[in-house]
Parts: C-alpha cells; sequence; structure tokens
C-alpha cells in the first residue's frame, strides 16, 4: 500500500438527492488507495449503493466530484467504464441465455473478440466453477451459482477497479461463505482494488482492509477493522433490563453509571444499557449494585471485546439493528426527518 | 462507427435470441394477427359492397388494416421488455459497460424491426392463401411491409421510454389498452374513408397508423398513387427518426432516477 500512487477511487463532498426531497448523499467522501480492498458498511438506506451508483457511472451527483483510476467519472464516464468492474445488487444475467453467451456478451462490449474472448471465457467458468453448467441457461441456476457469474462479468475484461455492492446478500450461509473466499481470493489479484458495501458487519470485518461507516448519506468513520475496534479501550459491558427505563430515569441512569470508576460511556435504549469499561469483568458489580440501588431489575449482563457492532454504535449513535430497521423507511422519511 | 454496428448487432442478438427461445411467446406473436384477419375477414365481409374499397374482396382491403394494426399492438409493448430488463439489473448492467447508449436502443429499434416484418410477411402470405389479391406485386408488399416497421418503430421507441420514465407496468398497460382500439378504429383499417363520417375521415388523416396503410394500399394496388406513398412513408420515417432520438435522450432522466 504505497501512498506515493494516486488513489484508485476519490469521492469528494458527494451530494445527491432523489426527488420527493429524499436525501441519499449528504457529503460522502471516501479515498481507496490502489490494491485494496475497501468497505463501505452501513445499514440499508445509508447511501452505499447511491455511492456506487455515481462512482460507477450510471447516476450523477447533485453536486461533489469523483475520480475512478484517475479519471472523472462526470467529465469521462467512459473511460472510467472501460476501466471497472461493477457487479451489482442485481447484475441481470439473461435468463434465457448461457452463461457462457452471457459472458461471452459481457466480454464483447469491452471490445474483446475471437481466441482471447474465448480463452477469457472459459478461464473465468472455470475459475467460478462454473464450467459444467455453462452450456445451461441461467434461469436454471441456483442463487450462489448466479452470485459467482454475477462476479465473472464484472471481471470479464480484467478490471483496475472492482465494485461489489452486497455481493453475499440473499445468499445461503454455505454460498456465502464460498463467496468470501472467493471474494480475498481476487484481493489478492495483482492491483486489483476492491470496493465492497455490505450491511454484514462480520463480512466487513473479515474481508476488508480498511471500512467507512456510513450513516445517513456520509461517512461517519473510516480506519481499518482493527483500528477502529482498538479506538474503543477496554471492553463492551450489555446489560438486559427486565423492563424498560422511562425518559426521565434514562438521563438519571445514564449519569449514575457514568460516574462510576473506569466506565467511560453509557448508552440506554429501552431495555438495553451498553457500557464502555477499562475492565469489564471489575466493572459489572459495580454496574449491577447500582442499578439495584436505583431500583432497576437486570435480567443479564455480558462481558464482550469490542465489535464492530460497538464502533457503529459509538460513531452513528445508535445500534447498528435499528439503524437497519430504520433503513427499510427511511427513503420515505429522509428528507423530511433529516 | 464498426463498434457501434457490432454493438448494436450483439444487442439485436440477444434480443433475438430472447425471441427464439420463448416458442410460445414467438408463436403467439405471430399467430394473433391471423385470428383478426379472419374474425374481421368474416364479420365485415359484406361491407364491401358499400362500396369504396377499391376491391369487390374485402380481405384485398383488409391485409395491409391487420399488418398495421399488428405492428402496432405488438410494438406498443416494447416498454415492458425495457422495464423487466430494468428491473432485473440488466440496464444498468449494459450502463456501466462502454456499450453506446444508441446501441442499446437500436438493438431494441432493429430486433423490433425484423419481427414485425416477419409478422407482416407471415400475414400478407396467410391473406394470399385465404384468397386476397395483390395487384401492386412484390414491390407493393415490400412498401407496406416498411410502412409497418417504421410505424412499429415509432410505437416501440416510444413505449421504451415511457418504459425508463414511468417504470410501472400498469402505466404501460393502461396507456396502451387506452390507445390501441381508438388508433385502430379512426384510421381506414376496415372502412373506405369514403364511407367513414367526415370527422373520423379527418382525424384519420393525422393518425400514423392510417399514414401506414394508406402507403400500404396504395403501394399493393394495381395504379398506385406514388405521391401518397412517399408523403406517407416520409412522414413515418420522420416520426420513426424522432421516437427513436427521444428514446436514447431518455436515458439521461433515467440516470437521474437511478
Amino acid at each position: 500500500m504505497s501512498s506515493t500512487r494516486a488513489p484508485a477511487v476519490e469521492a469528494r463532498q458527494l451530494i445527491k438527492t432523489y426527488s420527493g426531497d429524499v436525501t441519499a448523499l449528504s457529503g460522502m467522501d471516501i479515498t481507496v488507495e490502489q490494491g485494496t480492498v475497501f468497505g463501505l458498511l452501513g445499514p440499508n438506506g445509508a447511501g452505499k449503493s447511491t455511492t456506487v451508483k455515481i462512482l460507477t457511472t450510471l447516476a450523477r451527483p447533485d453536486s461533489g466530484t469523483a475520480t475512478v483510476a484517475g479519471h472523472d467519472v462526470l467529465r469521462h464516464p467512459d473511460r472510467v467504464r472501460r476501466a471497472i468492474g461493477v457487479v451489482a445488487q442485481n447484475s441481470g444475467a439473461d435468463p434465457v441465455a448461457t452463461g457462457r453467451e452471457n459472458l461471452r456478451l459481457q466480454g464483447r462490449l469491452y471490445g474483446l473478440k475471437g481466441a482471447g474472448l474465448d480463452r477469457r471465457v472459459d478461464e473465468l467458468l472455470e475459475r467460478f466453477s462454473l464450467a459444467d453448467a455453462a452450456r445451461r441457461p441461467v434461469k436454471g441456476y441456483s442463487g450462489g451459482m448466479r452470485r459467482r457469474l454475477d462476479v465473472a462479468l464484472g471481471l470479464v475484461h480484467r478490471p483496475e477497479v472492482l465494485f461489489l455492492d452486497e455481493p453475499t446478500t440473499g445468499l445461503d450461509p454455505e454460498a456465502r461463505t464460498a463467496m468470501w473466499d472467493e471474494i480475498a481470493r481476487l484481493a489478492g489479484d495483482e492491483g486489483l482494488t476492491i470496493l465492497l458495501t455490505t450491511h454484514y458487519l462480520e463480512e466487513a470485518d473479515r474481508l476488508a482492509e480498511r471500512i467507512a461507516i456510513v450513516d445517513r448519506g456520509r461517512v461517519v468513520v473510516e480506519g481499518s477493522p482493527d483500528e477502529l475496534k482498538g479506538e474503543l479501550r477496554g471492553d463492551a459491558v450489555h446489560v438486559e433490563l427486565s423492563e424498560a427505563v422511562g425518559e426521565a430515569g434514562r438521563t438519571l441512569l445514564e449519569g449514575t453509571l457514568g460516574g462510576l470508576p473506569g466506565v467511560h460511556q453509557v448508552l440506554l435504549d429501552g431495555r438495553r444499557i451498553s457500557v464502555r469499561a477499562d475492565d469489564g469483568g471489575a466493572a459489572v458489580p459495580a454496574l449491577l449494585g447500582a442499578l439495584e440501588r436505583a431500583g432497576v431489575k437486570v435480567a443479564s449482563a455480558t462481558v464482550a471485546r469490542p465489535s464492530l457492532d460497538d464502533v457503529y454504535l459509538r460513531y452513528a449513535g445508535r445500534r447498528y439493528s435499528e439503524a437497519e430497521a430504520e433503513g427499510a423507511d427511511s427513503f420515505v422519511l429522509a428528507g423530511g426527518a433529516r | 462507427m464498426s463498434t457501434a454496428v457490432s454493438q448494436t448487432w450483439y444487442m439485436t442478438q440477444r434480443q433475438l435470441m430472447v425471441f427464439a427461445r420463448q416458442p410460445a411467446y414467438a408463436i403467439i406473436t405471430l399467430i394473433q394477427p391471423v385470428i383478426w384477419l379472419f374474425l374481421f375477414g368474416s364479420l365485415f365481409r359484406k361491407v364491401v359492397g358499400l362500396g369504396g374499397f377499391g376491391t369487390t374482396s374485402y380481405l384485398d382491403y383488409l391485409v395491409p388494416g391487420v399488418v398495421v394494426m399488428s405492428a402496432l399492438s405488438s410494438n406498443m409493448w416494447a416498454g415492458m421488455g425495457t422495464l423487466e430488463e430494468i428491473q432485473r439489473g440488466t440496464l444498468n448492467r449494459f450502463l456501466t459497460t462502454p456499450v453506446s447508449r444508441a446501441a442499446l436502443m437500436n438493438g431494441n429499434v432493429v430486433n423490433n424491426g425484423l419481427i414485425t416484418a416477419l409478422q407482416s410477411v407471415i400475414i400478407v402470405l396467410l391473406g394470399l392463401a385465404g384468397g386476397a389479391d395483390y395487384p401492386g406485386g412484390i414491390g407493393g408488399v415490400a412498401i407496406l411491409v416498411l410502412a409497418s416497421v417504421l410505424l412499429g418503430t415509432v410505437f416501440g421507441a416510444l413505449s421504451n421510454a415511457l418504459g425508463m420514465l414511468v417504470q410501472e407496468r400498469e402505466s404501460i398497460i393502461g396507456i396502451n389498452t387506452f390507445l390501441l382500439l381508438p388508433l385502430t378504429f379512426l384510421s381506414s383499417a376496415f372502412m373506405a374513408p369514403s364511407q367513414m363520417p367526415g370527422w373520423i375521415r379527418h382525424t384519420a388523416d393525422f393518425n400514423p397508423l392510417d399514414w401506414a396503410m394508406v402507403a400500404g394500399r396504395s403501394a399493393m394496388s394495381e395504379h398506385p398513387d406514388w405521391g401518397d406513398v412517399l408523403s406517407r412513408t416520409g412522414g413515418l420515417l420522420a416520426l420513426a427518426v424522432a421516437a427513436v432520438w427521444l428514446s436514447i435522450r431518455t436515458f439521461r432522466s433515467y440516470q437521474r432516477s437511478v
């Protein structure tokens, strides 16, 4: 990872609003170094797909600039298109065409032909374990096979930058693990830069060298998975209460618990309290004691090493699962509510 | 230049394959006009006795009408295919490759044109088998086919543009259902102009469907009026070019909506 080379992807202050005042991006900044795997992590509706659409020349931002493989996405979309491979959430392989026919057409669109095209298509079919299915129409493929074909389609012209938009969404656990292995292998390829979006914390943690956590159309924090987790000193203590605490009790409790020695950050929502402590094991008795004195019943308490979920909680100020749930209606609410 | 041509050909090939590999769909597209031909042929057989049809056999008069009506009704659904490609993600996949936008749209146009031509020829041959007479010969038939392909291009391109803009099946279905019968009956498809009420006859003069029928009928008659043929086909060509241009432009608004 040399810093002297120009970044493979650079986006500055991207803003995009869809008709009806739905804000998708509110100042997205990302930089992806050449030859690295970069993960955009965030819940549905956070702006990941919109970012990918702009970087892959599909959509235009309202303002902001972006370059991919050194080319400006707005001024030279054609140059960008030659340099990138795109694996969208729905890549839409032609269902009546065979796997081989889909790959051949894709290759031709990039100007491959003749023996070179044949070789490349065979190579990809082999590599993605599709050789046996190559002559069958895609409509008979399993979900995992389709996804592998999608990735092969994105690689046919040996792109410099590969975009993987939610590569494992909708796959069963077995196919997901296989896809992870495949992506990890791709990452080892000479010079290939991968920008991947995901809403699975585990996926970003496992595949990406650098992660940007996206919330409400912008990056809230960026770093390597270890850096992000390392910034959260100490342990996470999660306390589950027997019943939810009201707004008044909440402020009071946060104050009381935050005052305990060795306790840094207290977040209470509904029945869950998340606490950051220098030493989780030592903090638990003090926490439980304080809660008992406050008359709050505890259902369970757990101590954990920090996870990306905790990172998300800290920087986005809400729990990942909540953001996920909200993401579903954020298309409607985003504009007015924010 | 040659890239644009070969890209258009790849896109056409892809679509023709869909047509060829779904025999049920292909057969329905080609067979449905037969029903029109023999249904209307029997129903209105005696209408020719009113005069003004330029022939004594109603089938002679009806064939160009059914050819043009079929060109309209098969092409006006083109937008459904585009919509399916949008929803499946295929269009976005192509738009992120270097393929030219014109090639994407022209692939549709060429594919639809070839299918329309095939459909038109089949109707003409069925008419022939049913006893229709085409004094204008092969040249006349070729002009009818050309006119119906141009008309199909106009409505196919508009339908594609509509599919990209509204991205709703219901809108396409609604607009097509609304347009098909009025456009057909406000033309000389089934009735000689001299037998029509004045307002329908005048309205028909502005109906591109009628242009295609007038051009085709005249070219297929014993004494073609080449002025009529040229002006009507010229009008259709201009409309077709405008509609295709518009549909290629629609990619821009599509880009704003994704």
